[in-house]
């Protein structure tokens, strides 16, 4: 198993999942179970520049949340990535296999072609690379952003007042 | 809080399912007590939530994990339930906070256990100890990894 003890989140990599154009606006760690980052995404949308995303599911918390980041992550072996998290986040209510199935059809993408990957083991290394390198970066709910420098910043819904 | 090199005070407490527990039943291993202060609260729940997914690595170290709050065994029951963790959960319920209190990990008047980490090595010594801060902030999981690497 990888190394777990403290690191700088990695820079930007052929692998990351980026959208938009121009300088990184922020790199956000999130949980596609968490309401707080579904909370959250619709402002980071908002920002100027590139924004990339990584996986970061906490599965004792949200148990579905594996499952959806699989979802996302195959989705995103056919060029839709980003449709599918938003997606997730906009209708958290739905998120059961059939709705899965409707999301894909809906983004008109190959439903076989989706189960079989978002199945695969390289999936599943691919979410817990990202999933890694957050414990690393000291990530500890989420979502988590960061800047390209590795700089944490705040999130108005990442954090609690109360122990 | 207790110091690192010291003998770790053994303790029997009894855990979610009501069986007794002590620190001495870890001799020959190595053990991270995790205290923290309450059940189901937000912070808590996040903290034993984080660490169950990494759960194995630390288990690959050698180390067992273990929670301690002043809760009682049906509440820890319970919150492991809902969290759907394995972590095993101590109950320093009676007399309240007298494990945390030897840890140095009691916070008087408020009658919680603080949030800390303290680290027992096979020979039942203190090896490393982390305070949070405040009881709002848990430590992440690297900085158990960084503690296990020292």
């Amino acid at each position: 198993m990888e190394d777990l003890t403290s690191a700088p989140i990695p820079s930007l990599g052929p692998e990351d999942h980026v959208r938009g154009e121009g300088e990184v606006a922020v790199i956000v760690y999130a949980d596609l179970g968490c309401p707080h980052c579904a909370a959250e995404w619709r402002r980071i949308n908002q920002r100027n520049g590139r924004i990339a995303f990584r996986h970061f599911p906490i599965a004792s918390k949200h148990p579905r949340a594996p499952a959806l980041h699989a979802a996302a992550e195959a989705a995103g072996r056919q060029g839709r990535f980003f449709e599918m998290v938003d997606s997730l986040y906009a209708d958290r209510g739905r998120v059961d296999d059939p709705h899965l199935w409707e999301r894909i059809e809906e983004l008109g993408l190959d439903l076989e072609r989706f189960e079989a990957d978002r199945r695969a083991p390289e999936t599943q290394a691919r979410i817990r690379r990202d999933f890694e390198s957050g414990i690393r970066a000291g990530v500890s709910g989420t979502p988590a952003l960061f800047d390209e420098s590795g700089r944490k910043l705040s999130s108005a819904s990442a954090s609690r007042s109360r122990p | 809080m207790i110091a690192v090199g010291e003998q770790a005070p053994d303790f029997t407490l009894r855990d979610e399912d009501g069986e007794e527990v002590s620190l001495s039943d870890y001799r020959g291993r190595k053990v991270m007590l995790v205290f923290y202060p309450a059940d189901f609260s937000p912070v808590c729940s996040d903290q034993l939530s984080l660490y169950q997914e990494v759960k194995p690595q630390i288990a690959e170290k050698g180390v067992e994990l273990v929670g301690i709050s002043v809760d009682g065994g049906y509440a820890h029951k319970a919150f492991q339930e809902k969290l759907g963790i394995d972590t095993t959960l101590l109950s320093d319920f009676e007399p309240k906070g007298e494990v945390a209190r030897a840890y140095g990990s009691y916070l008087d008047g408020v009658g919680i256990a603080n949030r800390t980490l303290v680290l027992v090595d096979e020979d039942g010594k203190v090896a490393w100890t982390y305070e949070s801060p405040n009881p709002g902030e848990f430590p992440g999981a690297n900085v158990i990894f960084d503690a296990l690497a020292e």
